[in-house]
């Protein structure tokens, strides 16, 4: 093999990723017939029984018998699926139970009819909605369907047989099947089940011979089964001569633009851009350009929505781009989009003036390029088909500047007694510009066409009279309907560009506002509250954000449905009302796909009149989904940089500690352990000795304890934050406590004990506020020669306690400021051989901190220290008053 | 009077041994148990006039050990436990325990709350009769006559007060939890009242004790509730 026939590594890239997908879903096995009747069910089954003998687990999800008995014998040997019952639903045709499947997850499921319609009530609308879901999950589906009723060929085989099938399944299904089976049947042999019963029963089969089994019908539908085969087939060859690298078949890259009017009728153009794209191999898109909005009608917009869901079920892209001209719109849209074919509705030339070009000709002329398709919008058929009338301009507007040419004609009869009847003439002209500039160019024509009139009746001689005597009026007349037609017509133009860039900016505005407003949003609330109050009244809507908590649930939700928004969530699909999923939900949800995964569902739920749905309003709703993704995202990051942060600061900080503590905890145990050893070894230590070692052993232990106690405190209150025990104490048992507690550490050192009796009593967490007063005083003495004196003071002044503890040392620490004193790992003097991380007041300054009062340091003059505890008072608890006797 | 017997369990050898150390230094007799288990069959077989009590057990709570030894003993029990579990310690004394000690305590301290509790158990147990008067420092309680006197003079005490006070010293040293004493003087409606116990052991030392700030007879046990030291029988 030459190096020049080795495939295209995009292509084969791309047909590696696609062997994926396949893998990672189920496989999707159409049996596909040209119409009922032909065996597809009976393959399908008889393909079932071959899986279920080598091994796979196959379940029947839905397979009408119609009473056949071949189906009902091969339907005996698999595992049926039960039927879904739905509440409130006579017993209709069954319901297949996708939820009931997924949970039993089979290898392979049947599933007849594709096409078939679910009930309303069920998750999806279609048939096919199902068995995507189940393909996604991993389930493989074996199913049927009927060349009607693929979308592309539903308008085709309804002009052939003049029955038109409601039930279709968007071509791309079928494209994106792994493969396809033809169930093919001539049609002689079709006609003699029919009339054997073996496919309705006898009278219903004479009816069926009648209307759809003709044998003209049956030739058609099979050549269009078998050409729409052989179209996939030459595709599964070009990507296997891709795969294998077999040249020869050139790749197009072919693109197609379909133009629509805003008129159903032109869904045929776009079932023939589809079958056009399909066989070109090419991307195709739809574009609708939006002249003016103003004069929208809404069956034009009910058109217009129809002809994108088509676009879209066909798997084109749908495009509404707005512009006055539709000519330079469209030749812009082709340049943008590399577009190689353009298809145009062909109905102009009727009523278009001879000097304007055609829409076609003016496109050929300015891009001869692209290859024109010209197709006739409207399709001769026998089907009736609702015709959407041109939007009436508005016979109120009609109506109105009659009236006002009535009203110059009053005002132009009055002045005429004083002016020229040539001037007055510049009144109609003034009148033609105002009608047109305030109703529109219809308006403005006829308005210019009845002052004409007018003004001939009324004031051109002889008077009353449409007769004319001087033929120079016959020129002032032309010269009249031609100025006022064009001026009537520039204003109109005028005011259509207005309302259009007004509309346009006021998207713009809203879009640009939502940007600003999320943008500066710094929390997730923020952001619901962007939603709630910008982005909701935007479609007049009431909405809500719902984001999921961590395990990726979506909390219920007061006005919201949160099983739909877990849907779809999960599914990244817009789901609920006026989508094809979930329709009967009363609010529609929209996910928010960021960049790295979906962060949420937004739910709008429409107040009075259905909204969002001009594609405009749809484009800016999508770009507003885009933002609030994009902002919950980011905040998303803000929240994981923040952590690491704060875990980087804690990590710094245990570190510290660490050190801290092990050279502290070292120091103690390094003097207990040498003298125990000491009292262990030495012989012949006098009693004292021994005495003063054992003493020194006691008094380190109990320094290690309270170092302990200390960690052990603050460990815990930073674990679990500061949970108090609050109870109503007084304040002398803690002060007593304290004291008990110390023992023989404040040694020698007097403690004058200053409580008034009638104290207030205080909330209070007890163990650790006597925690506080231990490091207090444990610090006195630590600081403080041996003959030193403490204070303990306190007294209630106003709603806040004071407490005092003086001593009368050396003070605080010289030229360090007196807060830095409670910041961790600060100590007065540094690495002195007296214990202690500087743990104690920072545990001091948290707990006085929790209970909602402060600390603080001062120097006493003339020598001495003096740390301060304010608490808050509060409201003293009742106390019933005892009857003294 | 023989040798008290002192039953000791905790499943730490050293702490156990050091505490036979300093008991048996005061003529006392001790036994060591290192699990419940043991301590059941030990409590039953040696009779013990006093049980110290480790609250974690390696086979049990300390706990259930207590008030199975309720179920047939008066025997006091005091529990050894760690400093920050208030409420072990509440529920211990609540299912009959009469002291605790915290750990790390010192041996002087265990040595006082030892002979205190022997002396309260020979005080209750020893003439089967409650004693009218009960005297401590300079305080003498005439629980018969509701008089009160300290250093002979006359202390005028509310009814709560003084029945405060009687409880106190019904329990001989023992601590009684604010529940126990909300219980007892004031009724079962105001269990859930601590203060009310505060804010009366508060006047009681501002009448009975010299320097209410650190308190000799009327001793906190902080988060748990009072206990009366230095009890003596009143003659």
């Amino acid at each position: 093999m030459t190096s020049d026939r080795r495939p295209d590594p995009d292509q084969l890239l791309e047909a590696i990723t696609g062997e994926f997908k396949r893998q990672a879903g189920g496989r999707l096995r159409i049996f596909f017939g040209a119409c009922a009747g032909v065996g597809k069910t009976y393959a399908m089954l008889q393909a079932a029984h071959r899986q279920q003998e080598s091994g796979v687990h196959v379940c029947v999800g839905v397979v009408e018998t119609h009473d056949r008995a071949p189906i009902s014998r091969l339907l005996d040997g698999l595992p049926q699926l039960p039927a879904r019952g739905l509440p409130h639903q006579s017993p209709s045709p069954q319901e297949f139970d996708l939820d009931g499947a997924l949970a039993l997850h089979p290898d392979l499921v049947l599933i007849d009819e594709l096409a078939h319609a679910n009930a309303p009530g069920s998750r999806h609308g279609r048939r096919w909605q199902d068995v995507e879901e189940l393909l996604r999950a991993g389930i493989s589906v074996y199913t049927t369907l009927n060349v009607q009723q693929l979308e592309s060929l539903n308008d085709v085989v309804g002009d052939i047989t003049g029955i038109r099938v409601r039930e279709v399944v968007p071509d791309q299904c079928f494209d994106a099947a792994h493969d396809v089976v033809l169930v093919d049947l001539s049609p002689e042999d079709l006609l003699h089940r029919l009339e054997d019963g073996e496919i309705y029963p006898p009278a219903a089969a004479q009816q069926a011979r009648n209307h759809f089994f003709r044998k003209g019908n049956l030739v058609s539908l099979r050549e269009l089964a078998l050409r729409r085969l052989a179209d996939r087939v030459s595709v599964d060859v070009r990507a296997y001569r891709n795969h294998h690298a077999i040249d020869g078949v050139w790749p197009t890259d072919e693109r197609l633009l379909v133009c629509v009017r805003a008129d159903v009728a032109h869904e045929k153009l776009i079932r023939e851009g589809s079958r056009l794209a399909q066989r070109l191999r090419a991307d195709w898109m739809v574009v609708h350009v939006d002249e003016s909005r103003r004069s929208r009608h809404p069956l034009e917009r009910e058109a217009l929505l129809r002809l994108a869901k088509l676009a879209e079920s066909l798997g084109a892209e749908f495009l509404s781009i707005p512009g006055e001209h539709v000519a330079d719109a469209l030749l812009e849209c082709v340049r943008t989009r590399n577009a190689t074919r353009l298809v145009l509705g062909h109905r102009e030339a009727r009523w278009r003036s001879p000097w304007r070009k055609s829409l076609a000709r003016v496109i050929a002329e300015a891009n001869p390029e692209v290859g024109l398709i010209l197709l006739q919008p409207s399709p001769p058929s026998a089907i009736p088909r609702k015709r959407i009338s041109r939007p009436s301009v508005g016979a109120k507007a009609l109506l109105l500047s009659l009236l006002a040419c009535g009203l110059t004609t009053f005002v132009a009869a009055l002045l005429l007694r004083v002016f020229d009847l040539s001037n007055v003439v510049m009144l109609f002209l003034l009148t033609v510009v105002l009608v047109a500039l305030r109703w529109g160019k219809a308006a403005g024509a006829l308005a210019a066409l009845v002052s004409v009139a007018s003004f001939d009746f009324f004031f051109v001689p002889p008077i009353l009279s449409f007769h004319v005597s001087d033929t120079q009026y016959i020129f002032t007349f032309v010269l009249m309907l031609v100025v006022a037609l064009v001026t009537g017509q520039l204003a109109a133009r005028l005011r259509s560009e207005a309302t259009l860039a007004t509309a346009g900016e006021r998207r713009a505005t809203a879009l640009a506002r939502v940007a600003r407003d999320l943008s500066a949003a710094m929390t997730t609330e923020q952001i619901v509250a962007v939603c709630t109050d910008t982005i909701a009244p935007m479609f007049a809507s009431r909405g809500a954000l719902m984001l999921p908590d961590l395990d990726g649930r979506i909390p219920n939700d007061a006005a919201f449905d949160a099983g739909v928004a877990q849907w779809v969530y999960e599914h990244v699909q817009p789901a609920g009302h006026g989508k094809s999923t979930l329709a009967s939900a009363d609010a529609e949800y929209l996910p928010l796909k960021a960049p790295l995964r979906t962060r949420g569902v937004l739910a709008l739920r429409a107040e009075g009149q259905a909204s969002a749905a001009e594609p405009d309003d749809r484009r800016l709703l999508d770009a507003c989904c885009a933002l609030i993704a994009l902002a919950l995202e980011r905040i998303h990051f803000v929240d994981v940089a923040r952590d690491t942060l704060v875990r980087m600061e804690g990590e710094r900080l245990r570190h510290t500690l660490l050190a801290a503590v092990s050279h502290d905890l070292k120091t103690p145990l390094t003097a207990i352990r040498g003298m125990a050893e000491t009292l262990e070894t030495m012989e012949g230590l006098s009693r004292d000795e021994r005495d003063l070692l054992a003493r020194s052993i006691h008094q380190q232990a109990d320094a290690l304890h309270r170092l302990v106690v200390n960690l052990l405190d603050l460990a815990r209150m930073q674990s679990d934050g500061v949970r108090l025990n609050l109870e109503w104490h007084a304040v002398s048992e803690i002060v007593g406590s304290a004291l008990a507690s110390l023992g023989t550490t404040l040694g020698d050192r007097r403690v004058h004990v200053d409580l008034p009796a009638d104290l207030p009593l205080v909330e209070l967490d007890a163990n650790p506020f006597e925690r506080v007063l231990v490091n207090l005083l444990d610090n006195a003495a630590k600081y403080t020669p041996a003959e030193a004196t403490i204070w303990i003071r306190a007294m209630a002044m106003g709603d806040t306690m004071y407490l005092c503890i003086d001593d009368d040392g050396p003070g605080l620490p010289s030229g360090s400021q007196p807060e830095a004193l409670f910041e961790p790992f600060t100590r007065g003097v540094k690495e002195s051989s007296i214990t202690g991380v500087g743990l104690g007041l920072a545990l001091c300054r948290s707990i006085v901190a929790a209970h909602g009062g402060t600390i603080e340091a001062m120097p006493l003059m003339p020598r001495g220290a003096r740390f301060e505890i304010r608490l808050p008072i509060g409201k003293q608890p009742e106390v019933e008053s005892e009857m003294l006797p | 009077m023989s040798k008290p017997r002192i039953l000791v369990v905790e499943d730490e050898a050293d702490i156990r041994h050091f505490i036979r150390l300093s008991l048996e230094r005061e003529d006392m007799t001790v036994f060591e148990a290192g699990d419940a288990m043991q301590a059941r069959i030990d409590a039953a077989s040696r009779q013990p006039q006093l049980v110290i009590v480790d609250l974690g057990l390696p086979d049990g709570d300390g706990k259930t050990f207590i008030r199975q030894l309720r179920g047939w003993s008066t025997a006091p029990v005091i529990v050894l436990s760690a400093r920050d579990h208030e409420q072990e310690k509440v529920d211990a004394l609540e299912a009959g325990a009469d002291d605790y000690l915290v750990k790390p305590f010192g041996v002087p301290e265990l040595v006082a709350r030892v002979r205190a509790q022997l002396r309260r158990a020979s005080i209750v147990a020893g003439d089967g009769v409650a004693p009218s008067a009960l005297v401590f420092g300079a305080v003498r309680v005439d629980l018969a006559t509701y008089v009160v006197t300290r250093d002979g003079e006359p202390v005028h005490l509310t009814p709560i007060e003084f029945r405060l006070l009687a409880a106190l010293s019904r329990g001989h040293g023992k601590v009684l939890t604010y529940r126990q004493l909300l219980l007892d003087v004031w009724g079962p409606g105001y269990a859930d009242r601590p203060h009310y116990v505060r804010v009366y052991m508060a006047n009681l030392r501002q009448k009975l004790e010299d320097d209410p700030a650190r308190p000799q007879y009327l001793m906190t046990e902080l988060q748990v509730g009072y206990r009366l030291a230095g009890l003596g029988k009143g003659s």
